[in-house]
């Protein structure tokens, strides 16, 4: 059955600590005229907050039982939405406009984190399979349903956020650029995964098929992007933070933090529902009021 | 697998009243196309390719769900799998047969659309391998996703939305080295196309026959 391990609490946070220092509160500190930096250079600042942040996520999707509540989820998501408001208002009032696109470029401060989350969760998604198929462990069955969903939502809402800036900028709300195209094949090919799974009663067969469908699925997205890029191409270069002054990469940072801890924390809840899901349908079915008298 | 192959390949024969009507369900779906377009014959010929492969595409997932249509009754899969065979040689001989009847589909329907949308190769050969190669990505997944639907209460369904999204990179390969191959490639394109379809064929190929075990055991 499902063998739940207690994990303290206390790494995980203090990795998210570090995420969310080094990524948005020295640079906020600055702007203030405030030097926090601890004498860290940017570049190796970026790097820690990222490996921090990720890092941080990845130990409080792996651990399974962290207290007897789910206080350590809901602390991440209400974590999550300060961050995320913080570095809204940050993005829509402090930062300026850009010179070119105007009001329209702020919609990047909430897209660009959904983007880089929502490959983040489908990639956790495509390690949960993989992990599932050798082991056989239902902790993983549930991650990967958690991981999914909340990747396919992330997807959803980044292609109404790609129409909604594409519509004022490029004039069309949608264009067949390799980026758009992937996340729709993506949006559409996990969406049949969470099919398949409403679909399937036994829960070894639902665990094992969707297993196998998330890896082909996932294989594919290179492979998907790559194709349409050959076909066409229109969409942004990146740009790194040298190109980018601090106040615009400021409001990006504190939202991919933000959307970060929110997206951990419902993937925690989510895997909390499916692994209580699964349990139930692999309990034996309790015995009949009767059948249990004539026992006695 | 040999002996799994020529099982499959005299199935199908058997059923070769089934291939006749997914055939004529591709052709009356390219008919049908080219009254979306209405009657522009330069417009028909340049999307010639992108509707050919469409037919192709509706079709196989007619092709495929019956594919594993045969296993389904009296446990036959079971028994096939009690064989000292691995599940691969399965999936392999499946997949072959299934690779050789949509290519057989495609072969037929291209006279359909040279008639239909006066769009005659100037390429045969390229053509026949755009097709051998396009009908073999379609295959790979294909196969292993019937084999999945197969037990489902809703294949029909299920079977397109798994295998849609999945084959975008295959058709969109075979579309662009179909109308290079029907509207000439002054530029030299065609082969950069094929080759990406032939890398596409490859991982699948080999991806679908190694998940294929865990899929239908038990």
């Amino acid at each position: 059955m499902i063998v739940m391990r207690e994990r303290s609490i206390v790494p995980g946070v203090v990795l998210l600590f570090l995420a969310a220092w080094f990524g948005f509160a020295v640079a906020l500190a600055k702007h203030y005229g405030l030097d926090v930096s601890l004498g860290v250079s940017t570049g190796l600042q970026a790097a820690i907050a990222a490996l921090a942040g990720i890092s941080g996520a990845i130990y409080f999707l792996l651990s399974d039982n962290l207290g007897p509540s789910l206080k350590a989820a809901q602390l991440l998501v209400v974590l999550g939405i300060c961050c995320f408001l913080l570095g809204s208002w940050y993005g829509l009032f402090v930062a300026p406009p850009e010179t070119y696109m105007g009001q329209v470029q702020r919609i990047m401060y909430v897209h660009v984190p959904t983007a880089w989350n929502a490959l983040l969760a489908i990639t956790f998604g495509f390690v949960a399979a993989v992990v599932f198929l050798f082991r056989s462990d239902w902790k993983w069955d549930a991650r990967l349903e958690a991981s999914i969903e909340v990747g396919v939502l992330l997807c959803f809402l980044l292609c109404c956020q790609g129409a909604i800036w594409a519509k004022p900028t490029w004039g069309v709300w949608w264009d067949w650029d390799p980026r758009l195209t992937t996340t729709a094949v993506l949006l559409f090919a996990f969406l049949g995964i969470l099919a398949l799974r409403r679909f399937v009663e036994d829960p070894l067969r639902r665990a094992v098929w969707s297993a196998v469908a998330t890896i082909i699925a996932y294989v594919d997205v290179p492979i998907v992007y790559f194709s349409v890029k050959w076909w066409n191409s229109l969409h942004q270069q990146q740009s790194s933070p040298q190109t980018v002054s601090s106040q615009f990469y400021l409001p990006l940072r504190m939202n991919a933090f933000g959307v970060l801890f929110i997206m951990t924390g419902f993937i925690m809840l989510r895997s909390r529902i499916a692994r209580e899901r699964v349990e139930q349908e692999l309990a034996p079915p309790l015995p009949v009021q009767g059948e249990m008298q004539e026992a006695v | 697998m040999i002996a799994m192959l020529r099982k499959e390949l005299l199935l199908q024969w058997r059923t070769r009243a089934q291939f006749m009507a997914v055939f004529v369900f591709g052709a009356a779906s390219l008919l049908l196309f080219s009254f979306a377009i209405g009657p522009n014959a330069a417009a028909l010929r340049t999307f010639s390719a992108g509707f050919l492969w469409l037919g192709l595409l509706l079709s196989s997932t007619l092709t495929l769900s019956e594919s594993f249509h045969a296993e389904m009754e009296n446990r036959a899969l079971e028994g096939l799998l009690l064989l000292p065979t691995s599940p691969r040689a399965i999936y392999y001989a499946k997949a072959i047969a299934n690779w050789l009847q949509l290519a057989a589909l495609g072969f037929a329907l291209v006279p359909v659309m040279v008639v239909l949308y006066d769009a005659g190769a100037t390429d045969v050969g390229k053509l026949m391998l755009t097709i051998l190669l396009g009908s073999a990505g379609l295959a790979a997944p294909g196969t292993l996703y019937a084999a999945m639907t197969a037990q489902l209460r809703a294949k029909q369904t299920l079977l397109p939305l798994l295998f849609f999204p999945l084959i975008v990179p295959a058709l969109l390969a075979s579309v662009k080295a179909t109308s290079l191959a029907v509207l000439g490639d002054p530029m030299e394109q065609g082969r950069s196309w094929l080759t990406l379809l032939l890398a596409f064929v490859a991982i699948y190929w080999s991806l679908c026959g190694l998940l294929f075990g865990r899929v239908v055991e038990e």
